[in-house]
């Protein structure tokens, strides 16, 4: 599976992208913010993205609205810091199919991102 | 300083160091920042903004902050590298995330960390915002969280002159 990673961290990205190998996803790109992500997702064309909300040049949310908006139907995990009920509301009505709040486990990622696909599979 | 503030940052660098490094943290009793209190050599900085403001530090002795890091992104990062200010910046950024999710009635955003890395260096915040450092202790050494945020009243629209 395709996976893209869009965190503005480089930690956080070699540790989701840990996890993703664990879990046996190794096509992987990795984006720096939202506006990286919006040029580089067409061409590798993802099958899942894990996404950060705050980070420079575009945010997480702010990449979601257009991504959608295009008719984009990829499904999308928040994975952030943003914990609050109200941000989670507003990134689920903004197209998001999933949220992850930092700091995770890798077991939390790992069922989040099955939980996904599964959804994903049965629409 | 309104001190509900402090216990979401108390928590949230127990959580913070349990989940991320699997190391836990005895945290001290809270106290105003006293103006003599020795500097730091690494500080990863984020400022909040909304219905509070005002900034958190997460601030550590090199040797501390170096196994930290260790740790945290699985090498063994000196100081001086980039990416090791980028971990730091993720720990303050994750510490800061989880305590304003808790603060009651009250939105906030958080900034892009920062990160100050230098042998003595001191950070100063506004002089009208008490500063409370949580002082932190784990198997790796000493470190701090300071907390210096207000909340913000909104101004009364000015009458209009006649």
């Amino acid at each position: 599976m395709k996976v893209m990673l869009v965190d503005d961290s480089k930690t956080m990205r070699n540790i989701q992208r840990g996890i993703l190998t664990q879990l046996g996803y190794t096509e992987i790109e990795e984006a720096v913010d939202g506006q990286d992500a919006l040029d580089k997702v067409d061409a590798f064309a993802p099958e899942l993205i894990l996404l950060d909300w705050n980070m420079p040049n575009k945010d997480g949310i702010t990449f979601v609205k257009e991504y959608r908006g295009a008719g984009k139907t990829t499904p999308i995990i928040m994975v952030t810091t943003e914990a609050e009920k109200s941000r989670v509301v507003e990134a689920i009505k903004a197209g998001v199919n999933n949220y992850v709040v930092k700091p995770f486990t890798p077991n939390v990622l790992g069922e989040r991102i099955q939980e996904t696909m599964s959804r994903a599979k049965a629409a | 300083m309104n001190s509900s503030y402090i216990l979401p940052f108390v928590d949230s660098v127990s959580n913070v160091f349990e989940t991320m490094l699997q190391l836990p943290v005895q945290v001290g009793d809270p106290a105003i920042k006293p103006h003599d209190t020795p500097a730091a050599d690494v500080s990863g900085i984020i400022g909040l903004t909304g219905d509070v403001d005002g900034t958190v530090v997460l601030g550590f002795p090199t040797a501390t902050a170096e196994r930290a890091v260790a740790i945290f992104t699985g090498m063994e990062l000196q100081a001086d590298h980039e990416d090791f200010a980028d971990a730091v910046g993720e720990l303050v950024n994750m510490i800061s995330g989880g305590a304003k999710a808790k603060f009651t009635g009250k939105k906030a955003a958080i900034s892009c960390p920062s990160v100050v890395v230098g042998a003595g260096h001191a950070v100063f915040g506004r002089k009208d915002v008490a500063c409370i450092r949580i002082p932190c202790e784990c198997d790796l050494g000493e470190f701090y969280v300071d907390v210096a945020i207000r909340d913000v009243v909104e101004q009364a629209p000015a009458a209009e002159a006649a």
